[in-house]
């Protein structure tokens, strides 16, 4: 069997315009969500509540102990039910497969992105918390203008890292029949009988989208290390 | 919210009639653990190979070990996955591939992921070894050369030893990653932990009774590997170092 770039250029345009919409749409809502949740989760874990970091704790522990699979699956079944009592209705919502995938990924991801700002606020010294507390700011204030700008900024490139992370990690939709990047290859794959060449092509674009990120977070990084 | 539980369920007789669904469950723990062990003492070898290479002076070297994590880095592992279980078989000279794609049960889904995880992993064990290695002082490999070593001796002796012992706390991490990872080879058929609670759903129609017994079967599992390696870092730890942490890295 000769390898069959046909079936290649006969699927792309449906591969880039269905999947990969999917694909980086779903990345850029879970990035966005994940990273505000998991900020708060952050300053949950780091408060002097104790309830609130130990709830804050407890959530990050249980989503990085599971596998994202299992995760996928039971949000799949569980937002309609929680849909259904946002809105009381009687009966569960009906949830398509990409508002599940987003929700899921944005929740997983949230316990990923706050273990990495919690250590992007640790890393910024206790002394500039009190001279925004001296200058008669509060928590919040101090919080959103000192403390996490910066820890922003430290923590950018592990952020960006995590993201590409989270750009791969969505091909796993394929578990609930999503029609992400590799979901839309994997229907053509079986429809025409060419799963070398579809998963192939697959494997190539992720590397190259992945590879091209990971370079430019690279330069990023180098670029912020002489700024400090 | 008005789902009616009925964790009864888990002493029922599942459908293959092996005996009960919680019985059932523990079974793909077992393949859960057997595919993640295997995998892992591969990963271990060829991490540890991979990342000293990249801190050799011998540029080609570095050079094969960067293209090495780099490719296995930047394909999500679901994609690796099928590139194990359906193009590589049709790659290899066709006797061999139909080998290969006749094995019967589990193993033809077994030996792919074992394959792929352990692969995967490697890459992600180069670059905590090629860190810990990075992290040793330079006076250490200059003084085994001092001292008479070789290049391979002072590595064999001196540098590797300490590497491993500084950078088990990432490594634990990564094995526990690859237990969870071990879970995407349900996409090629097998019915590992998360695997058999999907089937357990699908026969059972109780979707939270399996899911909830599988996410408990996982945090135990954890919980003992965290303790089992706390107890092995303790031991091994190097005195008059602090426990290597290392900065905050990004992961799933």
């Amino acid at each position: 069997m000769g390898f069959d770039f046909d079936v290649i250029e006969r699927s792309w345009v449906y591969l880039f315009r269905e999947g990969m919409t999917f694909t980086l749409t779903l990345t850029a809502l879970a990035m966005a969500g994940g990273i505000v949740f998991g900020t708060l989760l952050a300053m949950m874990r780091l408060s002097s509540v104790k309830p609130a970091a130990m709830l804050a704790g407890a959530y990050v522990d249980l989503m990085r102990s599971i596998p994202l699979v299992l995760v996928i699956f039971w949000f799949f079944f569980l937002v309609p039910y929680i849909g259904a009592w946002v809105i009381g209705a009687k009966q569960p919502i009906q949830v398509g497969a990409f508002w599940s995938a987003a929700i899921t990924f944005t929740l997983f991801e949230a316990a990923y992105y706050c273990e990495i700002m919690r250590a992007g606020i640790q890393s910024i010294p206790r002394g500039q918390v009190w001279s925004g507390y001296a200058l008669g700011l509060d928590y919040w204030q101090t919080m959103a203008r000192i403390i996490l700008p910066q820890a922003f900024r430290n923590m950018l490139p592990v952020l960006l890292t995590q993201t590409i992370i989270l750009f791969q990690d969505t091909s796993l939709v394929y578990v609930i029949s999503a029609t992400d990047f590799l979901g839309a290859a994997a229907k053509v794959a079986n429809r025409d009988y060419r799963l070398v060449e579809m998963y192939s092509f697959v494997a190539v674009v992720y590397f190259v989208v992945s590879y091209g990120l990971s370079t430019l977070v690279r330069r990023l990084q180098e670029r912020i290390a002489i700024v400090k | 919210m008005n789902y009616n539980w009925h964790w009864r369920v888990l002493l029922e007789t599942e459908p293959g009639g092996t005996g009960s669904y919680l019985h059932y469950l523990i079974v793909g723990l077992g393949w859960t653990l057997a595919t993640a062990l295997a995998a892992w003492v591969i990963a271990l070898a060829i991490g540890a190979l991979v990342g000293t290479l990249r801190t050799t002076p011998s540029k080609w070297a570095v050079r094969l070990g960067n293209l090495y994590v780099e490719i296995f880095r930047n394909v999500p592992l679901i994609v690796q996955m099928f590139l194990w279980f359906f193009v590589v078989p049709e790659l290899l000279p066709k006797a061999l591939g139909d080998w290969i794609k006749q094995m019967p049960p589990p193993w033809g889904s077994y030996v792919p992921a074992v394959l792929c995880l352990a692969i995967f992993t490697s890459v992600r064990v180069a670059e905590q070894v090629r860190a810990g290695i990075g992290s040793l002082p330079r006076g250490q490999r200059m003084a085994g050369i001092a001292m008479g070593l070789t290049e391979t001796q002072a590595y064999r002796y001196v540098i590797l030893p300490q590497c491993f012992r500084i950078i088990l706390p990432p490594l634990t991490s990564e094995f526990m990653n690859i237990i969870k990872n071990s879970s995407v080879a349900l996409t090629i058929g097998l019915l590992e932990l998360t695997g058999r609670a999907r089937s357990m759903q699908e026969f059972s129609f109780r979707v939270f009774e399996a899911f909830t017994a599988a996410t408990v079967i996982y945090i135990l599992t954890n919980l003992i590997v965290v303790l089992a390696m706390r107890a092995l870092e303790k031991k091994v730890r190097v005195p008059g170092l602090i426990a290597a942490g290392g900065a905050p890295q990004a992961g799933h």
